[in-house]
């Protein structure tokens, strides 16, 4: 059954609507900004979910499909819907912003990471903006509006990393844009190569799908396009942007960053370079998959050597992109299942990484490892949720990250299996590096650097917010903080997350059935297995 | 029998998430709902042997887990067999008295409500474990059986011993799952299937090489080194005993490091087809009996002997694999089990009274601690294999299947460990419980009745369960039955020497007749040794600070530099060239004119040149 209700423009119109209302709210009304985009973020969730339910799995393909004609003499429409990728994407986005904006309601508050700058209005305002950026990438049914909607969703983030950052932000802010641009650069080169060679003069992916490129224009254009998309995926040698931007976006941006943009990269492989060009995938994906190993191996080796929280959390990211690069180089249906599979379960785990890492950096005042140590006894909610999402990481059973990264490894051994085994490699590394990262964190004894909220009180004249001050800005000078655990407006999004990686871990079904169907019919387009 | 398969398997989680979610603030209803669960879960599985016993066979049920593609299932399932059926009672009767035992060992701790939630979960992992009926199965409760020992070796996370045993052994031991996890993925995509029944019917049909068998089963053993504490990857297991005793007892010594047997067990099709296979289990097994056996000579911790004790008992089963000893090998697992949670009970007993590990700070507790000391003894005999005990039947089960398969080598290896382990257990009893007194100040009691009933239960299966050797190899075979052979000289010889084991300890420890310390001078070089055990542990540290580390910071460094390091350059090289151009571009009219006029100038000088 499929409900006429135009669900994809309603869930691209909510973010956008709720963007607008926030710019109109008068300056001071802090609080309603936050419940709109709470509630923004909420509904775009909901709505997600509608759509999961209401996805005909026995049908298959598109659904939802709606078309509008925008400049016929230029083929371009406004054309968007959804199929079984495109609907986890959703729900991860859905998932993502909710748990984002209620993140940084908190750190908003007086004394919060993000409570120096101040001037919520435009943060969420933003912050809408390039979730509808990335709403419309994932239901882009058009290769100009998928283009646009990327660049939406990539270029607010210089300014929310700008403004919004910590430490060398401006450098981040600019590298990261500058790296993405020239992505774009090489995505834009493919896609006017599709739209004049086919001579069609149309960007509707659909009729492009169906044609039929020679296969030496597709051995030209495939790297082209793959290199452009996977600059956002965070393939390596190209990766470098991520770990600096990660660092020094605040919680909310990186969980999206993290969680949600670097998968447009994944998925803009798939639906361009590997359904457009099935013959090019076949060409280069046993050539380019030495580098989603490198990826896995030297992400997860560098991750080890890393001294800052966050740079730990980003070099793991680039090495789980690679697990997901990894999969679709395997080009069969259990490689590319897991490879979607692990787009959604690293973005929720990464998202409740960088979450957790906002809140512990917001009560110790400082991300170096060394400088941490036994903050279990002081928060035990969040060491608790840290070693849950560091086990989704390290692809514990009973965790999505485990199933997903077996199925890749499955698909992968099919296609490559030497090369295989070297990649599997990176779950030891990755054990060792999250074990150590939870050990610094919050076992051994309790650094003197953090007391219990209990005896602060105790002291609190000795505590003036110059301290404080102080304490944030050069590490530790001698003044005990006083560590709390997390509070109701945290522990709310860290549980969902949490919840998540569990339920898709023990049952991962539900989520698969319905990306399945997606995969089969990429599969079919490729021509079976490789 | 299936609806009891799930009340065994589902009790545990339930009492794990009921003590998680609600009653963690009581303490008194949490061990309660665990200890109940538990208890239900053993009644289920004694009716689930009984049914086994009355008809013998293979019972499966499957449920389809995850469907990609129609020729390679992904599915769970349960696999019900006299091998799984035993197990499951082994499982779930130590699960239990360890349970009971704790109430008094955790009386007044911290984290009471935390350690039977997990203690929960680890039963109920476990059990998974035993019943899978197909590889992914086994491994994703491999996984989480290991994940329940860290964190159980973590109890005490604020101590950084205790976090450091409990990352080590998580990570030592994911070496070995790494090569399982290849053994799975390998055989899925070989053969089809995860399921080992058919498993065993493809591999049958001869669809791999010999040498990709032996790969697979060299990959299989990996796993199960780790997990098993074989050489070289057993160097966390002593690390564990940081954890509390009763978790050694359950997790380190009866069920969880078994699981590496009881996987060679399950898929001991593969192993039976590769020679050099079976070679390789048997060799490592025994040198691991030995090098463990000889170490635990000269440990000071009560707890540090028996965890090395486990590992030289686990090297026992494995060599017994490797020589085709299937039964003799489980039955190991199974009598090992009930002695060795004996003995660290006790041990833990004697720990709770005196609050120190170190057995030359013990001494003369018999006359304080009167039921630990007897059931301690019992536990020693048996682990020394001295008849009439369980651990003489199985042992000797062990050492004559090694000579007549014909390792004479390995044979003689394996006595000298036997009297190895009667030496270091009697010095052990007679340091503890017999010798002067070397404590002060401290008034040692026997432990509460909580704590001493589950030993003398155990007691009483470490000395019963040797009259079901017989009844047990008509149950579990592989192929065909193996008749149990009545020697008599081997069990006669290794009870001698077991014997000449133990008076020698008593001359030394009990009477002083011999110096320990003379002896200790005299053979300086083997003692420094074995105290440094091997220097293993240091091998290891040296690889991770001279390979892993200065990798790992190469690769970050070289990030940084290197890679980043062009992104910059080429920032740098545009900015730097978009700045010399821009001097192009001044707007100053003067300057253009100087352009123009050098330009001429050049003009006219190259037409000369050409001229």
């Amino acid at each position: 059954m499929i409900v006429h209700f135009p669900f994809l423009s309603a869930i691209l119109s909510v973010t956008l609507l709720g963007a607008l209302i926030i710019i109109v709210l008068p300056e001071n009304k802090h609080f309603l900004m936050k419940v709109t985009a709470g509630v923004t973020g909420f509904i775009s969730l909901v709505l997600s979910l509608a759509l999961f339910v209401l996805y005909d799995r026995s049908l298959g393909g598109f659904q939802f499909v709606e078309q509008i004609a925008w400049l016929p003499r230029l083929g371009i429409t406004y054309q968007v819907g959804i199929d079984g990728i495109g609907l986890a994407m959703l729900l991860l986005t859905g998932i993502v912003i909710l748990t984002g904006v209620l993140i940084s309601s908190h750190e908003f508050k007086a004394g919060g990471l993000l409570g120096a700058t101040g001037r919520p209005k435009e943060f969420y305002a933003l912050l809408l903006v390039l979730v509808a950026g990335v709403f419309g990438v994932f239901m882009s049914l058009d290769l100009f509006f998928f283009f646009l909607f990327y660049e939406l969703a990539v270029l607010p983030m210089y300014l929310l990393i700008g403004i919004w950052g910590t430490g060398k932000k401006e450098y981040s802010a600019m590298k990261l844009t500058l790296y993405l641009l020239l992505g774009s650069a090489f995505i834009l080169i493919g896609i006017l190569a599709l739209y004049f060679s086919s001579g069609l003069r149309t960007f509707d992916w659909l009729v492009l799908r169906s044609v039929a490129f020679p296969a030496h224009f597709q051995n030209i254009v495939f790297p082209v396009i793959f290199v452009g998309f996977g600059i956002l995926a965070g393939l390596w040698p190209f990766h470098t942007w991520s770990p600096d931007g990660h660092a020094s976006a605040p919680s909310a941006v990186s969980m999206l960053h993290a969680g949600v943009l670097m998968k447009l990269g994944a998925f803009g492989i798939i639906r361009v370079a590997l359904e457009l060009f099935p013959i090019g995938a076949k060409f280069w994906c046993p050539i380019l998959v030495f580098l989603p190993i490198v990826n896995i191996v030297y992400g997860a080796l560098s991750a080890m050597s890393q001294k800052d929280l966050k740079y730990v959390i980003a070099y793991s990211s680039v090495s789980h992109m690679g697990i997901v690069l990894l999969g679709i180089c395997s080009l069969n249906a259990l490689g590319l299942n897991g490879a979607v599979f692990q787009m959604f379960s690293h973005g929720v785990m990464t998202a409740l990484f960088f979450a957790l890492v906002g809140c512990i950096y917001g009560r110790t005042h400082t991300r170096i490892l060394n400088e941490m140590g036994g903050l279990a006894k002081l928060a035990p909610f969040l060491a608790v949720a840290f070693t849950v999402g560091g086990l989704a990481s390290l692809g514990l059973p009973g965790t999505s990250g485990f199933v997903a990264e077996f199925l890749v490894f499955l698909g992968a051994f099919k296609a490559y299996p030497a090369l295989t085994v070297i990649a599997a490699t990176g779950i030891v590394i990755t054990a060792i590096y999250v074990l150590r990262v939870v050990q610094k964190i919050f076992f051994a004894s309790l650094n003197p650097n953090y007391i219990p909220e209990a005896d602060a009180c105790t002291m609190k004249d000795q505590f003036t917010h110059e301290h404080l001050e102080e304490v944030s800005d050069s590490g530790h000078k001698g003044f005990p903080i006083s560590v709390s655990d997390a509070v109701l407006l945290e522990k709310i999004p860290i549980v969902m997350l949490m919840g998540i990686l569990i339920l898709f871990g023990i049952w991962p079904s539900l989520i698969i059935n319905v990306i399945n169907i997606g995969v089969s019919s990429i599969v079919q387009t490729i021509g079976g297995s490789l | 029998m299936f609806e009891l398969t799930a009340t065994v398997l589902l009790c545990p989680l339930a009492a794990f998430v009921l003590i998680t979610f609600f009653t963690g603030k009581s303490e008194k209803i949490s061990s309660l709902v665990s200890m109940v669960a538990m208890a239900v879960s053993l009644l289920s599985s004694l009716l689930i042997f009984a049914l086994i016993l009355s008809a013998p066979g293979d019972y499966e049920l499957k449920i389809p887990w995850i469907n990609i593609l129609k020729d390679l299932p992904i599915e769970m399932g349960v696999l019900l067999n006299p091998v799984s059926s035993v197990m499951l009672m082994v499982v779930c009767t130590v699960s239990l008295f360890v349970q009971i035992y704790s109430v008094g060992y955790m009386h007044n701790d911290e984290g009471y409500s935390k350690y039977y939630s997990f203690i929960s979960l680890f039963s109920f992992s476990m059990l998974g474990l035993v019943i899978a009926n197909n590889l992914l199965q086994l491994y994703i409760f491999w996984e989480l059986v290991g994940l329940c020992s860290y964190l159980l070796i973590g109890h005490w996370y604020h101590k950084p011993d205790a976090a450091n045993a409990a990352k080590k052994a998580f990570v030592v031991t994911r070496f070995g799952d790494f090569g399982l996890l290849i053994a799975v993925i390998f055989l899925a995509c070989k053969t089809g299937t995860f399921n080992f029944l058919e498993i065993e019917r493809v591999i049958g049909s001869g669809i791999l090489s010999p040498a990709a068998v032996t790969a697979v089963a060299l990959l299989i053993f990996c796993g199960a080194a780790g997990k098993s504490a074989q050489f070289p990857l057993h160097i966390w297991l002593p690390d564990a005993m940081e954890g509390p005793t009763p978790i050694s007892a359950l997790i380190h010594a009866a069920t969880m490091v078994a699981a590496g047997v009881y996987l060679v067990i399950r898929t001991y099709f593969i192993f039976d087809l590769s020679g050099t296979a079976l070679s390789v289990i048997a060799i490592i097994g025994c040198s691991t009996a030995f090098m463990a056996g000889s170490i635990a000579i000269v440990q000071d911790d009560i707890k540090k002997v028996l965890a090395y004790s486990t590992i030289s008992q686990l090297g026992y089963m494995m060599l017994a694999l490797g020589v085709h000893g299937y039964t003799a090998g489980y039955f190991h697992l199974i009598t090992h089990a009930t002695f060795k949670a004996l003995l660290f009970l006790g041990a833990g007993s004697v720990i709770h009274s005196l609050h120190t590990n170190n057995i030359w700070e013990m001494g003369r507790l018999f006359k304080n601690m009167k039921v630990t000391a007897v059931t301690f003894l019992i536990g020693g005999l048996a682990l020394s294999g001295v008849y009439p005990t369980s651990g003489f039947f199985s042992k000797d089960a062990i050492l004559i299947q090694t000579l007549e398969s014909g390792h004479y080598v390995l044979f003689a290896v394996a006595f000298l460990t036997a009297g190895f382990t009667a030496f270091y257990m009697a010095r052990v009893f007679f340091v503890v419980f017999l010798s002067k007194e070397k404590f002060s100040g401290k008034h040692p009691h026997e432990s509460p009745a909580v704590m001493y009933v589950p030993l003398i239960l155990l007691a009483t299966l470490a000395v019963g369960l040797g009259f079901f050797s017989e009844g047990f190899s008509r149950l579990i075979f592989f192929g065909k039955i193996n008749e149990p052979e009545h020697a008599v000289l081997i069990p006669l010889l290794s009870n001698l020497s077991a014997i000449g084991a133990i008076v020698l300890a008593w001359a030394i420890y009990q009477k002083e007749l011999i110096s320990a310390a003379a002896l200790e001078q005299r053979f300086a070089f083997v003692h420094k040794f074995l105290k440094n055990k091997y220097y293993i542990d240091e091998m290891y540290v040296f690889c991770v600070k001279n390979i892993l580390f200065v990798v790992s910071n190469a690769a970050g460094w070289f990030d940084r530099h290197i890679v980043d390091g062009a992104v910059n350059g080429a920032f740098y090289l545009t900015s730097s060239a978009a700045g010399a151009l821009r001097k192009l571009q001044t707007g100053m009219v003067q300057n253009y004119a100087v352009g123009i006029f050098g330009g001429v100038i050049l003009l006219w000088f190259f037409m000369n040149m050409m001229k």
